[in-house]
Formats: structure tokens, sequence, C-alpha cells
């Protein structure tokens, strides 16, 4: 065990974890943090995408260790304060879900894109997906979802 | 009539319940998978009762209240729940105007409702000052009339889709992510093969390990209970790397499966107007030599359900009784089923859904139910979450079963169909756990100490069950011979996936249809529509062409089409596609029509319809379980790839909506169009005839005219 300091969302935390322990189990255990999935623990489906420094990053394997004072986000901190996120707001308007168990992760990484690149084309979007899995055939609304917060974020 | 679900569950407090001041509780028996069925539950409580969607919260499965609706599958949430629910909350609302009625001393007919309260002339009174906290005695009857289709104002609407917010602020509350004070983790550690027995494991390492609880070892089952879910990982690893084990081999490995199929002992029954019987299968005979004949075989290798989220159940054991949370999609049988397993009164368990990932059938939510009360029974009093690995998930799931069709028809001179038989091979699609006798459909129930044995493997009869689910076609021929073939030893672990034999019979049939086409020289719609006889058929069929509009330059077209179950909801598909010189199919746009009856919610309607194509598409281009005679070879999503963003087509819907007509089920409708529309896009894009899944470039390379 041994003790760490990390910045979520925006505030400090503290934790005493194994220094193995990866990032996705202390943000949904030890944080309360429960948006970022469980997928595959093998940095293959997306299901645990938080943003490390502002770029998209799968946790599931990330030893906390490692991570160090860089500002980690997660869907939880996604919302600004006034207010959802363009996103959140899309996908609710777009339905853009079914079982929506890979969703967090998802539009954890659709803001990583949206953030530094207001205007992607499709291609872009899908880019930026294809490693996030979806097993429902969810697709479609998600891709309409992202083009959507991307118009309203514009503009 | 009352239906079956009713008159298993005729007590309106089952269903409709006025307990909250200005909040309506509605039940329903079945699960939410991800089809959306609470938000179309919601939508017919607020129809029917006259209160606002947000005042109405739904109660899904739970053993210990509300109906008993035994499973969510097949389709049927939509024609056995949403019916039976709109029925109940229909006598609710007679029974409260009713009510209403004497307090105000003003007749029914001068009522109005809006939002849950009740006007006449000046004078008002709300349901809930109405109930006064009371419940529904008696039974949900026949006596209210629902509204008439000209009435709604909330079905058939668009509406906001339940949780979507907690979703996208939250995650939503998964099974996986629940919590209760005391929890701990758990871990099993799963045979490195089917039969593989266990030689000896030294565990005593294992107990030391930082914030372990238990090791548990009851036979083959082993498992480990820890504070912390790192912890519980970490400790199944040295579990497993401590156990040693003797393998068995596979009886054959994928090479050999389409021989297995048609060489292995099997069970050979006629499928007669749908339904299987059990006489003796009509020999095939030979064709008529006045006629065109051809023949053709179709095969679908194993389809993984592959949830995104790992199998999971939290099981608590307090004193006598045990609680699990579950994603099961038939709670009211697994609660029994575990209680055969444990040997102990059904009374004492409680099984309660919560959604997992989204699942397509039977995937490992039973068995990891299991898994989760045999860790919990030995740490009592102490909740425990179990979680399955990906590996545990891709090896140890029910798959999909693979299938072999082997098709003939005979054209006449004017390009009808005059003969057709059809011929599907396949293992069980049942593998559920039901309480029978002695035997048990739980993974953990075969490898504890004694060992149960599996259920039985019977040839299903029922309308469209099982093998020869969309076995016998729509269309309307002269005539027909269907042959479903149970299958003996085949290898690999089966149970129903999303459509069961209808994904293969459905695709092997339109594609053959495809072919028939061709040879008749027709066009192969209006050759479909010349066989059908069937109105709301050749409605969907139409729509889906118009929808689809001409056809992009340099890609080729096909069409799919079925009706789920020859008595659910009908569906087309129209897909465009191009293919590349490497082979490649890339999918550019599906367009589909479906007429499910009466549409309650369309967007999630329309969720259904797409998510079911689009996972089918999935299925046929790029999904096989690999396996030789040492394993199963796909344990991850790199040796088990499914469709990805990129190559995602444009995907557009049309619903042909019929009002007051009955729900039917959609959830499956487009799972056997999809892979036929591809298929036959494939072979007018660039020649290439696929009957074999997945369609991979090799082997569009290969079927590819020189
Ligand atoms: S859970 Fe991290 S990538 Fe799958
Ligand atoms: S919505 Fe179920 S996995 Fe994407």
């Amino acid at each position: 065990m041994a003790g760490f300091e990390l910045t979520v969302n925006g505030e400090s935390r503290r934790v005493d974890v194994d220094p193995a322990t990866p990032l996705l189990t202390v943000l949904r255990n030890d944080l309360g943090l429960r948006a970022a999935k469980l997928g595959c623990g093998l940095e293959q489906c997306g299901a645990c995408t938080v943003l490390v420094a502002g770029e998209s990053a799968l946790s599931c394997r990330l030893p906390i260790s490692q991570v160090g004072r860089r500002e980690v986000t997660t869907l939880e901190g996604l919302a600004e304060a006034g207010g959802l996120h363009a996103l959140q707001r899309a996908f609710i308007e777009e339905r853009a879900a079914q079982c929506g168990y890979c969703v967090p992760g998802i539009l954890v990484s659709a803001a990583a894109l949206l953030a530094w690149n207001p205007d992607p084309d499709d291609e872009a979007i899908r880019r930026q997906l294809a490693d996030q899995l979806c097993r429902c055939g969810a697709h479609p609304r998600i891709l309409a979802a992202v083009r959507r917060a991307a118009r309203e974020l514009r503009g | 009539m009352t239906s079956r679900t009713l008159r298993a569950n005729p007590k309106l407090d089952l269903w409709v319940r006025f307990e909250t001041k200005g909040r309506v509780t509605v039940f329903t028996g079945k699960a939410e998978l991800g089809q959306g069925l609470t938000t179309a539950i919601a939508m017919i409580a607020a129809e029917e009762l006259d209160v606002a969607l947000e005042r109405v919260d739904v109660r899904t499965a739970d053993t210990a209240d509300g109906p008993n609706e035994w499973i969510t599958a097949g389709s049927g949430s939509m024609e056995q729940s949403a019916t039976a629910l709109r029925q109940a909350a229909a006598e609710a609302r007679r029974r409260l105007l009713e009510l209403a009625s004497r307090k105000l001393g003003v007749p029914i007919p001068d009522l109005e409702v809006a939002d849950g309260t009740v006007r006449g002339g000046e004078a008002a009174l709300t349901y809930w000052q109405l109930m006064e906290g009371r419940r529904f005695e008696g039974d949900v009857g026949e006596r209210a009339e629902p509204k008439a289709a000209e009435q709604h104002r909330v079905v058939g609407r668009p509406a906001p889709r339940r949780e979507m917010e907690e979703l996208v602020t939250t995650g939503g509350r998964f099974v996986h992510d629940l919590e209760r004070p005391g929890m701990v983790h758990g871990r099993i550690v799963r045979p490195p093969t089917y039969d593989a027995e266990l030689q000896g494991v030294d565990d005593a390492g294992v107990r030391e390990m930082s914030g372990v609880l238990e090791v548990v070892r009851d036979g083959r089952f082993l498992g480990v209970v820890a504070l912390r879910e790192e912890q519980a990982v970490a400790a199944g690893e040295a579990l497993r790397a401590a156990a040693r084990w003797t393998t068995r081999p596979l009886p054959c490995g994928e090479d050999d499966l389409v021989e297995r199929l048609t060489a292995n002992p099997r069970q050979s029954l006629p499928v007669i107007d749908g339904a299987a019987r059990e006489t003796d299968a009509p020999p095939l005979l030979p064709a008529d030599p006045a006629t065109t004949t051809l023949s053709a075989r179709y095969f679908r290798p194993y389809h993984m359900h592959a949830s995104i989220g790992p199998s999971a159940a939290l099981a608590e054991q307090s004193g006598d009784t045990i609680t699990v949370w579950c994603h099961s999609q038939g709670v009211a049988l697994l609660k029994p089923s575990l209680a055969q397993v444990l040997d102990v009164e059904p009374d004492t368990i409680r099984v309660v859904h919560v959604p997992g990932a989204g699942c397509y059938g039977h995937n490992g939510a039973d068995d990891a139910a299991l898994d989760a009360v045999l860790l919990a029974r030995a740490v009592p009093g102490r909740p425990v979450l179990l979680q399955w690995s990906r590996q545990d998930e891709h090896t140890w799931e029910p798959y999909g079963s693979a299938m072999l069709v082997d098709l003939r028809a005979s054209l006449d001179a004017e390009g009808t169909i005059v003969d057709w038989s059809h011929d599907v091979y396949s293992d069980t699609h049942s593998g559920r756990p039901m309480p029978m006798g002695e035997t048990s459909g739980l993974l953990a129930a075969w490898h504890r100490d004694p060992p149960m044995s599996r259920h039985p493997r019977r040839p299903s009869t029922g309308f469209h069950s099982g093998i020869h689910r969309n076995a016998d076609p729509l269309y309307t021929f002269r005539r027909r011979r269907i042959v479903k073939h149970l299958v003996d030893d085949l290898p690999l672990r089966v149970s129903s996936q999303r459509g069961l034999g209808a994904f293969a019979n459905v695709f092997a049939i339109e594609s053959f249809m495809d072919e028939l086409a061709r040879a008749a020289g027709a066009d192969p719609v209006e050759f479909r529509l010349r066989h059908l006889r069937d109105d709301r058929a050749r409605d969907v069929i139409e729509a889906a062409v118009a929808k689809a509009g001409s056809t992009p330059d340099g890609a080729g077209r096909g069409l799919g089409f079925a009706r789920y179950e020859n008595c659910k909801a009908w569906a087309a598909v129209v897909a465009d596609v191009a293919v590349g010189d490497d082979g490649v199919i890339r999918l550019l746009r599906f367009s589909i029509a479906a007429d499910a009856g009466e549409v309650i919610d369309p967007d999630g309607l329309v969720n259904q319809l797409e998510g079911g194509a689009l996972q089918s598409a999935s299925w046929a281009l790029k999904e096989q379980v690999r396996f030789d005679r040492n394993g199963i070879q796909s344990r991850d999503w790199e040796s088990y790839p499914i469709l990805t963003f990129p190559e995602i087509p444009e995907v557009g819907t049309v619903l042909l909506d019929r009002p007051g007509a009955p729900f039917l089920g959609a959830g499956e409708a487009t799972q056997g169009p999809t892979p036929a529309a591809i298929a036959n896009a494939v072979f007018a894009a660039c020649g290439a005839r696929l009957r074999h899944i997945p369609f991979t470039p090799e082997r569009v390379r290969a079927s590819r005219p020189a």
C-alpha cells in the first residue's frame, strides 16, 4: 500500500492503494466514480476511457503509480458549471444508447476529439471512436450525437 | 380473451400502485436489456392513466414483487408485458373514475382527468387522494376498455429515453456498479478447457495474499473472495497458476465443423406449418426433370453474444436467505434453478434483475449468478460482487449454435418456384437453466462435486422454435419439404442467441431467393413479391426499396426479408455495398422497413431494428468463434473482432405504423434479413456468391468469377 495524490475532476484526492492498482479500479471503488466501466481489462474495448491531461486514455491497466498529478477527468467531470456538456445533451437528444454500457467511454473519447477539433468531419469522428466497441449497434445514433454536439459547440 | 400473462398474474396490484404521493409505480416481469422496455412501459401507463410520463416509475423483474413473466426473450416484451400492462392500467383508471364519481357525485362521463387529477364540475380529487395509500384489490379482468388509437397522445410519439440523463452524467447503474455496505469482490478460475480435470491446487500461497478472505474450491469450481477488486484479480491469477489440470481434446476443431454437422448422429423431424412433428422426416425425392433445379449449402459458424461488459452478479447470504442481483433474462426461472443446485427451498432465494451490458440472448448472466452465490456462501453476511474476466466471458459463455442449411428448389417454365426443400442441421438453441429433475443448465453446477449433468437435449417442436425458427418461409410454393436435424456430439457449449435459428435460416432462404430470381431472369424484388400473398409483407419490401432510392455509383444492392417467426414483426433490409479488389466489403447503407403493429415508442423500435441489423452485419462480416482440438482460441477482442465505427454504414429506417393493431415483437426482426441483404449486394457488386459466414476478404476473392 502507498499513498497517492491525484487530481480528479478538478479536485485533489488522496488514496492508499497498491501502486499497481489500475486507475479504473481506484476511480470506481475508492473515489465512487463509476461512469468509466470495466469492459475487458485488456485495453481492447474503450469502456474504461477517461481523460488524462486532456487526452483520452484507457484506465483499465494504467497503474495508479504512473498517473502522478496529471489532471484526470471522468464522465462525471464533463458537465460544466453552466450545465451539461454539449455532448451529454446531444446523447440525450439523439437517444444515443441501447444498453449504454459503452456510452460513458465513447462520450469521453468524443469529448477529447471535440476539445482539439471542434469541426470534425464524419471520418475524423469514426477514426477517433475506432477503438471504442459497441455491441448493441448504437453506432449511428452515437455518430449523430457527436455531430450534433460539434454543431452546437461551433454555435 | 385474457392473455397468458394476465392469467398467470391476474391481480391488479401486481401491475399498478399509487403508493407515493404524486407517483405511479407500474410493474413488469420483464427485464430492461437495453431494448428500451421501461420507456415503452412508462408511455403505455402514462397514456392509459392520464398522468405525466415523468410521474411513472417502472419496476422490472424481481422474484420478490410484481408479475412473474418467466423470461425476457423471443421479442416478447411488447406482445406480452406491454399488452397486459395496458389492460391493467385501463382497469386502474376505470376504478379510479368510479371512485371519483361516487365521491364527487358526478357521473363518470362528466369527469375529466388531467395528469392524475379527476375533475367533476367545480370539485377535483387526485388519484392519490382517491387511493389514500390503499392498494388495489381483485383482478385486472376484462371490464376496462383501453383507449382507442385515435385518443392516444403519448404512445406512438417521440419520447425521451428513460435513464438517459443518468447514463451520460454518472454512467448509469449496472450490476457492476452496485455497492452495498461491507461489499467484497470475487473472481473465479475456470478450467482451461471444457472437460479439464483438476489434478490439484496448492492454494496456501493464495490464502496468504493481501486482502484474500476465502479461496473456494468445490470439485473443479475455483474462486476467490478478497476485500478489494484488484486483490481478487491478483488472487484469481495466482490461483489459476497454482491449479494443475489434465485436459481432454475437443471432439473436433473448426475445420471439421461442416462435416460434423452432416455426419454426426442426429434426430430429424419434419417441419410443417412452422412446427416440427414427431414423425419420420420425408426423404428428398429427385427433382422433376422438367424444371430448372438449383441447390445450395449455407453455413454459419458459432457466434458469441460477446457482451461489452463481463457477466457479473452481486450475491449476499444472510441467515438462511440469499439475495442475488444479476442481469439474467429470466429471474423467475433462475430462482428455482439456483434452489435446485443448492438444494434449498426456492423461497429462501430472491433474484433481482439489474441491467448488465446488452446480452442478446442467453449469455453468462445466469452462470455468474450461481458463481456469485457460491462465493457469497463462503463469506456469510458479506455481499460479494463477482465479475468475470474477458477471457471467462469469451471462452465459457454459451455460443450461438453453428448451422448448416441445404436448400433445393425447382422453377417451372414461367419462373415460378414449384418445389422447395430445406434441411437445417444444428445443435440445440436452448440451453437456459430450467429447474428440471436432476439436471442443470448452470455452468458451476457441472463443475461442483458431485457434478450435476446438463439438461438433456431434445428437438423442440414448437412453432418456429429453436433450429427451425423461420425455416418455413412466408412465400407461397406449390410444394415444400422442411426438415430440422438436431445434431449430436458437436464441440462447443451453446444456447439461445438473438434470432435463434432465424439468423441462418433466413440468411439461406433469402440468399437462395436471390439465386433463384437470377436463374429465372427476374428482378429479385419482383420475384419475391410474386411469391407472396401477404399484403403487409409486400408493403414492407416495397417500403424498404423506396427508402433506399437509387443505388450509389459503383455499389451493389441486395434485399433480405422475413416476418420474424412468421407471426411477429415484418422486416426488410436493403443493403448497398462496395467490394474492393482486395475482397473487402464496405457497407455503404442499410435501408430498413418494418411493420411491428401499433408503434408505442418509435425511437426505441428504430433503435432495436437498426442495432439488430448492425450486430447481424458484424456476425456476417467478421465473426466466428475460433477453436481447435485444444480448445477455444477466441479469448479476447483481438481474437474475436467485431464491427467498429469506421465500418458502420449509413442506416435509415421506415416504420409502417398500424394504430390499433396488436404489438408485434421486433427486437430480432432484422437479424436474418441482414446477412442475406449483404450477400446479395456483394453478388450484385462483383459476382461473388457468399454462402459461408463470415464473409472474409479471402472468401470474397475465392468466390469471385475470374
Ligand atoms: S476495459 Fe479498458 S479497454 Fe476494455
Ligand atoms: S449501447 Fe450496448 S454496447 Fe453500446
